[in-house]
């Protein structure tokens, strides 16, 4: 059932869109909103983003018009998907007093069904990283895993490596990797999709669409595609880079680079899989309604760690070692993986344009530099 | 109760209305309080109090001794408070608060038939069970006896299961020693050694001044076969944890008590990170062997 592939043409690619809605899915997909690709929902092909691409360096991002016809080669999205899953505000429960204590009158809003058309490998890597936080083995939280049990996941095989992108090395892409429902290839010369069922509830998708045969060349191609952007990328992270953070909690490069950094939590906000919150617990005016709400929050916030009446991440060094200390080694503790999947978005959206595998290798040329001086 | 039209924390609108979907339930949903009515409340110190807390369905909160729960101030916000009770009596749940911030104090000024809503249990144990046959030496620090008294309770319950039992014990000024009465009870007994020791010595103090450490140093349990049990102020807990190794006691038979923000208490919202571990469900107690390392670093 699973293995349901074919080519999609140009004119029958509606036919996704339309087939998805008709299931009742709202449809999210890269769309241009100014001058960035975001994500955002769509009723009709055309409002998906066609033929743009995002040229990211550290601290900058600009779009830019591609030479050919493209959908999902947009580079990572400007709006990370992860708020579709993830939302920056959810509701967790509504309480009435009454009058002798209080009772709960409400839940979380049922869970939306989402489809998210154009996922790129790295994205789609983000989400297994946050099903493992939001369903830990010992609880499952309701939002999210509401909504993703509602999410049809439609992923592509990326053709534009950003500047800042590292997914090869992080083994995340080009190619899609990770658990969806269908894998997408825009194959060249605007030939049309190359779709592949990865799911019963792709393949149901999938087989009611007029696919044509898959052409001869279609798997070569892409794995070619994909092997093209994995050599156009030139960042990388430092061997046992867990380690070496693990090693070097109290180093003085810290404080270098809490010279240049803001603390303004860009870096979270945009990265996939950060989900750190906060809860806000509010009363309505007559003070007999309370409602609790949960919010996104950073680790780069001075509250975060309140504790025993003051901040217990007090220096910005401190907390820039927490951001890439559990980016880089301490998810391999709590997850058995790295909690950065390359995706390059807080290298680019650093208003500073600290790099995070700059930093990384910093660390390692210093450790490099100091047994070299001992031996 | 409380008419804050505001949120305490972020700039959210009040709440317009409630959801129409239906209500969840407390006893099941983890993200849910469940209402309890305070049935007496007892002033320890100047500003810590005991709630003696009975679940409003009826259904007894089982625990082991070290576990926290999420104690709810309708309105006005939610904190981690260790459960403080005896675990052989489940039907009474027991919490003892220090009032320091906007949630505690609202709980401070709470009488005898008020509500405060449960989430929990919740954590790590004391594991008892491995300090059968040996000596147990039990070093507390201010209100970190607060968390411990489940453990005492059990100790005592079991009392033939161990061989020396110490209960070790600092507070700041002899005002502010935390269950006098139960002090004072485990001081008369003669198959406990309870030591206190105070910071600074008042009115007729007679007994011992300094830190806690001190009174490890001392010795008098058998550190080989010791396992010991810690939970005070950070600073408190390295000290004491080393030196119980330096006296003998192997590290991996020292067990203490972390706290860090938490604002969920079931590993999503990442405030409790401690390194590798979220202390809300990998602690609040810890084997010293495991985190040694990362005790002694700043800001961490
Ligand atoms: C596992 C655990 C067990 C604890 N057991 C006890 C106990 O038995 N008795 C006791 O008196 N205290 C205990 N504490 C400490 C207690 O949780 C804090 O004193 C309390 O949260 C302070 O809240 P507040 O709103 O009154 O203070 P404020 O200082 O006004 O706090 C301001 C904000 O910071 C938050 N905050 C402050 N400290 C903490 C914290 N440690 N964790 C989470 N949020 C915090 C509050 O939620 C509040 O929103 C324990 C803490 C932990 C983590
Ligand atoms: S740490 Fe940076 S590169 Fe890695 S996943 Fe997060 S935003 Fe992307
Ligand atoms: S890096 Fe910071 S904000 Fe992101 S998940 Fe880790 S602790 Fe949370
Ligand atoms: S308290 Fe939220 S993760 Fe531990």
């Amino acid at each position: 059932m699973d293995d349901v592939s074919g080519l999609l043409r140009p004119a029958d690619q509606s036919a996704l869109i339309d087939a998805l809605t008709a299931r009742g899915y709202t449809v999210l997909a890269p769309v241009r909103q100014g001058d960035a690709l975001t994500v955002a929902p769509v009723t009709a092909l055309d409002q998906v983003a066609r033929g743009w691409t995002a040229d990211q360096t550290a601290g900058t991002y600009r779009l830019r018009r591609r030479d050919d016809a493209r959908r999902f080669a947009t580079t990572p999205a400007a709006l990370p998907w992860k708020r579709v899953l993830h939302p920056p505000e959810a509701h967790l429960w509504t309480a009435r007093d009454t009058g002798n204590g209080f009772e709960m009158i409400s839940k979380p809003e049922p869970p939306p069904k989402q489809a998210l058309l154009g996922l790129l490998p790295c994205d789609l890597a983000a989400i297994a990283r946050q099903d493992k936080v939001f369903d830990n083995g010992t609880f499952a939280d309701p939002v999210y895993t509401g909504r993703r049990e509602n999410a049809l996941l439609i992923a592509a095989t990326c053709a534009q490596a950003g500047d800042t992108c590292f997914c090869a090395a992080m083994e995340t892409g080009p190619d899609v990797r990770s658990p969806c429902d269908i894998a997408l290839t825009e194959l060249d010369d605007d030939a049309g999709w190359l779709v592949e069922a990865r799911s019963g509830k792709g393949a149901e998708i999938l087989s009611g669409l007029p696919l044509a045969p898959v052409p001869d060349t279609a798997f070569t191609q892409r794995d070619a595609i994909a092997e093209a952007t994995a050599a156009a990328q030139i960042r990388t992270l430092p061997a046992d880079t867990p380690g070496l953070l693990h090693r070097h909690l109290d180093h003085p490069h810290w404080q270098a680079v809490a010279d240049r950094c803001l603390s303004c939590g860009n870096c979270t906000n945009q990265c996939p899989t950060c989900f750190c919150s906060n809860t806000e617990d509010v009363t309505s005016l007559d003070g007999t309604i309370a409602e609790r709400r949960r919010v996104w929050d950073s680790c780069f916030s001075l509250d975060f760690t309140y504790a025993t009446g003051r901040p217990l991440r007090q220096s910005t060094e401190s907390r820039y070692r927490q951001w890439i200390t559990h980016k880089l080694s301490t998810w391999h503790d709590q997850f058995g993986e790295s909690g950065c999947i390359g995706c390059g978005r807080c290298i680019t959206w650093c208003p500073v344009g600290i790099d995070i595998t700059e930093e990384a290798a910093a660390l390692a040329a210093l450790e490099d530099a100091a047994e070299a001086a001992h031996a | 109760m409380s008419t804050l039209a505001t949120p305490l924390k972020g700039h959210a609108p009040p709440p317009e209305a409630p959801h129409p979907a239906a209500a969840p339930d407390p006893a099941t949903d983890p993200m849910v309080p469940r209402p309890f009515r305070i049935v007496r409340v007892k002033k320890e110190l100047s500003d810590t109090f005991t709630f003696d807390l009975v679940a409003q369905d009826g259904a007894p909160l089982g625990f082991r001794p070290g576990q926290f729960n999420m104690l709810y101030v309708f309105g006005v916000g939610e904190v981690p408070i260790s459960i403080s009770g005896d675990p052989a009596v489940p039907e009474v749940l027991v919490h003892t608060t220090r009032a320091v911030g906007t949630v505690t104090r609202a709980m401070w000024a709470m009488k005898a038939g008020a509500t405060i809503g449960i989430r929990g249990p919740f954590g790590s144990a004391w594991p008892v069970e491995t300090a059968r046959g040996g000596d147990v030496v039990v070093v507390a620090g201010g209100i970190g006896l607060a968390p411990l008294r489940p453990l005492i309770h059990t100790l005592l319950n079991q009392r033939e299961s161990f061989n020396r039992v110490m209960i070790l014990y600092g507070a700041r000024t002899p005002e502010d020693i935390l269950y006098k009465t139960e002090v004072r009870a485990w001081r008369g007994r003669f198959d406990v050694s309870a030591q206190v020791t105070v910071d600074r010595a008042t009115g007729g103090w007679s007994g011992p001044v300094g830190v806690v450490t001190r009174l490890i140093n001392a010795g008098g349990f058998d550190a080989p076969s010791t396992t010991a049990f810690v939970c005070g102020p950070e600073v408190m807990m390295r000290a004491a944890c080393d030196a119980l190794t330096r006296k003998g006691v192997a590290r991996g038979k020292v067990w203490l008590s972390m706290e860090r923000n938490m604002k969920c208490a079931l590993g999503f919202c990442g405030h409790c990170q401690w390194g590798g571990a979220f202390v809300c469900k990998d602690g609040p107690v810890f084997n010293y062997a495991a985190v040694a390392d990362r005790l002694p670093v700043a800001e961490y």
